[in-house]
């Protein structure tokens, strides 16, 4: 595969790093500071769209800062999964950054100058993780995408929120912790720890017990998957404006996680160490167990934001559960469910925070008749409640397709009935929200008999943004040059 | 003929010597005058250490002899890359606190301002001289003065500081005669005192009795010097009650340039190959990994601003000694030998240094010494918190700062030599770190006042003056951009080059 150096990954980067020095410095004319933002969030989608073609020719975009130690440089590597994670990040960006400045002057927000800025920062953080080329520069990144989200997380200030950030820390920062000791370690061992399709360790590298225990500190160190029992911090987070859990705990923060998973698995260790090892049937077991258990979680929640939490939690573990199958199939479905889930649950966030901003409701049980007076808004949900249970016309039905053939490559059938009871599950606590919404009556109803309600719906920054994220959601479910660049770049990236 | 720079050795220590007693006598007639003198004079020191450190990198060591006597009868000042080095750390930050000083001791010490600048001056003489020196009796008088100076100095706030200065005074007056025993013990079994001369005559003796004893003298002498846990205990309120600059080069400075002292003895008048078969190194790790968890703890339980800093400084004396004890058996290029517990000799000065002035930045404005007195200054002081913020994210080592690669570094070395149990010592660490500066971070910052939530109130801006703001917002952008400097490794030849000296990693 080719390789041109090239400037284009840095030119990525400066642009949420410029925007966030220039959104300081506007901190007092709220007008330019939005510019800002929306300006850094085009010029970057606009550089990671220019990589697309160089991709899709073959080639990757290379470039290499300096060394930092004999086998380490600082680095970027595009290849076409990290562009991917790269895309859907960048670009949803862009929508939430209009949404945000609808939701946030709405709901006139007190530290707006803080929030943008460190929004920018968190997704140079997420883009660069996207971007890297080896561990050591990823984690930079990686770090860089923690510490910049816990002033969102604890945004309202309140005693809820400030615990919500310190569980987010302690959680996320130990992760770290144990990422950076499985870096170096992988360093000490192999002499490198840049991502090669087909692993870096070599049989006779290292005693198999040492591998599975780096495995073990890998996956502990990616605690941004939010998988189980290590979960709990997501859930938390949800104190966090809405736009913040839109786009960094449904798509830059936790994809960042999984991201991270899918690079130790494929990119570190390989598939045939993995299978080698044993790996593979632990941690799709592992995935299973919270794809279920978290769906069960989400059963018995009122408040619709933690609900859909806990979907995240399930979700993010299907991309796992996809990896760990460790079958062309499975992968695909895994690395096509980063944006496809990216688009569906950035849709269902986006809804919960128009329905808070236009009726101030967080709660499913409070939601009956919101389908009549905010239809945009509730059909734009039902579009993502439905992929998130795999039905067409959603995009999360083909990658939940690939994913059940997947399981099928790995001849075992066990795997196929965790996807499928999982499925259900996601049915089971998504549909009753379309139920209340649709069929049911709001209580204030009765009290005025007669008189159709009228619709009200959220500011149209807001609607905008979530109309076109639902839209997205359908596209990738038909055949179109769109869904097609990205089938042909997960092939690229699975290498089939 | 002797080249300027060559001169530059002697002119240093002599330079800031002569400061303190014009310093002295211009306080009698212009009391405003004493503070620029010893900035002015901190600037050509500075700049003399830069010309020295390039002239020896590109020309080799330089050799000094005072008066003209041929060693080892007379004095020798031998400038290297190591000193080299520690002398360019040592007066940037000193040039940093002058600055930093002006207006804190107008404020703090109004009427003291002339005895203060004067005695600065001394403890800069002191430590000037210990670095250059390359005679052991030499370095043992440079190391008096420092610590007299350095007592004088922590005294000058009275009542409590008086305490911990008399403390600091008997523990620090031990280690001296400690070393002082030390140097006693290798002059009778010699006959001599210039460094490079006794690392020629000792070989033969290596396995006396005396010449062992002589090493463990110098080792706790100047442990108890460098507050190594467990004899650190004067140094807590020693940092905390002295004025904040004066923190600032005790936590950054004064404690580093002990380390200095011992490496120094350890590897140029001892040299590597007596310690093989010894482990002197193995128990410095231990202990300092100790030193490490044990700090972190107890800078956790801490109340008051300036003691959790101190406390944090004994762990990381514990991160530079714990470098040390691995510089024998790590060697490979670039994490083995003395590289991360040089590196992390400047980036603990960069990262204390900023944090104590920040301390006494709030001191200055607000009479803020408790931490729970901080909530909501973030908004009121925003430049020296977001300092404060950079500063203590470096502390806890997310990359890229400083504070990040030493870690990357100790964890790389520890793992060169099989020792897991350091890198789970670094990791845990600094997770304490995270529990203790996360604290203050949240206080600044994030909790609110009862009934103030969602609308701030509008609060009136005070910073410090300019004097003191440029050198911590200096301070915290270096934590940054310095990090990115070792992780690029341009800085990493000069420290090559130590390793090369000392034959800690087999040449370059």
């Amino acid at each position: 595969m080719g390789a041109g150096p090239s400037s284009l990954p840095m030119w990525a980067l400066l642009g949420p790093a410029l925007g966030s020095v220039l959104i300081l410095l506007s901190s007092k004319r709220p007008n330019l500071r939005e510019f800002w933002t929306l300006g850094a969030s085009l010029f970057q989608f606009s550089i990671v769209a220019s990589m697309v073609p160089v991709l899709l020719r073959g080639e990757e975009v290379v470039s290499r800062l300096f060394t930092m130690f004999p086998g380490i440089d600082f680095e970027f590597r595009v290849d076409a999964f990290g562009l991917l994670f790269a895309l859907t990040a960048s670009f949803l960006w862009i929508l939430v950054s209009i949404y945000s400045i609808g939701y946030m002057r709405a709901l006139k927000e007190h530290g707006q100058t803080r929030f943008y800025f460190c929004f920018a920062l968190a997704i140079l953080g997420a883009v660069g993780v996207a971007l890297s080329g080896n561990l050591v520069t990823m984690y930079v990144f990686y770090e860089i995408l923690t510490v910049s989200t816990y002033p969102l997380v604890a945004h309202e200030q309140s005693a809820e929120a400030l615990f919500a950030g310190r569980k987010y820390l302690a959680y996320l920062l130990t992760a770290g912790c144990f990422l950076l000791a499985a870096i170096a370690m992988t360093y000490w061992i192999s002499g490198t720890t840049d991502f090669q399709r087909g692993g870096i360790f070599k049989t006779g590298m290292a005693s198999s017990l040492l591998l599975v225990t780096l495995f073990v500190l890998f996956v502990l160190g990616f605690m941004k998957a939010a998988y189980m029992p290590f979960h709990s911090w997501l859930p938390s987070a949800m104190v966090a404006p809405t736009p913040v859990s839109a786009l960094l705990h449904a798509v830059a923060v936790v994809k960042a996680g999984v991201f991270g998973v899918v690079r130790t698995v494929h990119y570190i260790y390989g598939v045939d160490l993995m299978g080698q090892l044993g790996l593979g049937g632990f941690l799709a077991l592992f995935a299973g167990f919270t794809m279920i258990v978290a769906s069960l979680f989400a059963i018995a929640q009122d408040n619709l934001k933690r609900r859909l939490a806990y979907s995240t939690i399930s979700q993010l573990s299907y991309i796992v559960f996809g990896v760990a199958l460790l079958g062309p199939m499975g992968i695909t479905g895994a690395m096509l469910h980063i944006p496809f889930h990216g688009f569906m649950k950035i849709t269902l966030f986006l809804c919960a925070g128009s329905i808070l901003v236009a009726t101030g409701k967080k709660n499913v049980s409070e939601l009956g008749g919101i389908g009549r007076t905010m239809p945009v808004t509730m059909l734009a949900f039902m579009v993502g409640a439905f992929g998130m249970c795999g039905l067409p016309p959603a995009c999360g039905f083909v990658s939940k397709w690939y994913l059940g053939l997947g399981t099928l490559e790995a001849g075992n059938l066990l795997f196929l009935a965790i996807l499928l009871i999982s499925s259900l599950l996601d049915v089971v606590y998504f549909f009753p929200i379309l139920y209340v919404a649709f069929f049911e009556r709001s209580s204030g109803e009765e009290s005025t008999p007669g008189g159709r309600k009228r619709v009200k719906e959220a500011p149209l920054t807001m609607v905008i943004p979530l109309g076109l994220t639902a839209l997205g959601s359908i596209l990738f479910c038909f055949p179109n040059p769109l869904t097609e660049m990205v089938l042909k770049l997960v092939r690229m990236a699975v290498g089939g | 003929m002797l080249s300027p720079v060559e001169h530059f050795p002697l002119l240093v220590v002599v330079l800031s010597l002569f400061s303190a007693f014009s310093i002295f006598l211009a306080g009698w007639v212009n009391r405003r005058s004493c503070v620029f003198i010893s900035i002015g004079t901190l600037i050509v020191q500075f700049s003399m250490a830069i010309a020295i450190l390039h002239r020896v990198l590109t020309k080799g060591p330089i050799r000094y002899r005072l008066g003209g006597w041929v060693p080892p009868w007379g004095i020798e000042y031998v400038m290297d890359a190591f000193n080299g080095y520690i002398l360019v750390v040592l007066l940037f930050l000193a040039t940093v606190c002058a600055i930093y000083s002006k207006r804190n001791i107008e404020h703090e010490l109004p009427e003291k301002r002339a005895s203060f600048h004067t005695i600065y001056q001394l403890l800069i003489t002191g430590l000037c001289g210990i670095t250059v020196t390359g005679d052991i009796f030499n370095m043992y008088v440079f190391i008096e003065i420092t610590s007299l100076s350095a007592y004088a100095l922590i005294a000058s706030r009275g009542k409590i500081a008086l305490k911990a200065s008399f403390t600091y005074l008997v523990l620090g007056s031990i280690g001296a005669c400690f070393f002082l025993l030390g140097i006693g013990f290798l002059y009778a079994v010699t006959g001599s005192l210039n460094m490079e001369d006794l690392s020629l005559l000792l070989p033969p003796f290596y396995g006396s009795r005396a010449v062992r004893a002589a090493l463990v003298f110098f080792l706790v002498g100047l442990s108890i010097k460098m507050a190594l846990f467990p004899l650190h205990t004067w140094l807590p309120d020693a940092h905390a009650f002295a004025p904040s600059e004066v923190s600032a080069m005790l936590s950054g400075i004064i404690i580093e340039v002990s380390t200095y002292a011992f490496l120094r003895v350890a590897f140029s008048v001892f040299t590597v190959d007596f310690f093989k078969g010894l482990p002197v190194f193995e128990i410095v790790s231990w202990v300092s990994a100790g030193a490490i968890l044990f700090g972190s703890i107890w800078a956790m339980a801490q109340t008051n601003l300036k003691r959790m800093l101190a406390y944090s400084s004994v762990a990381n004396m514990g991160y530079i000694m714990l470098a040390v004890g691995l510089a024998t058996t790590a060697t490979r290029p670039p994490w083995g030998g003395l590289t991360p517990a040089a590196m992390h000799i400047l980036n603990h000065a960069l990262m204390k240094g900023c944090l104590f002035l920040i301390a006494g930045a709030y001191i200055y404005k607000g009479n803020l010494w408790e931490i729970r007195d901080l909530q909501g200054w973030g908004r009121r002081m925003p430049y020296t918190s977001a300092a404060f913020v950079i500063a203590a994210l470096s502390m806890i080592g997310v990359p890229p700062s400083v504070g990040f690669v030493s870690k990357l570094y100790i964890i790389l070395a520890s793992l060169e030599t099989k020792q897991f149990v350091f890198v789970g010592v670094l990791l845990l660490s600094s997770l304490l770190n995270l529990i203790y500066f996360w604290r203050v971070i949240e206080l600044l910052y994030m909790k609110v006042h009862e009934g103030e939530h969602g609308h701030v109130v509008a609060v009136p801006r005070e910073e410090v003056p300019w004097s003191m703001l440029l050198p911590i917002l200096i301070l915290s952008s270096l934590c940054i951009l310095v990090g990115l400097l070792w992780l690029t490794k341009i800085p990493i030849p000069i420290l090559d080059e130590v390793n090369a000296m000392f034959r800690l990693t087999g040449g370059r």
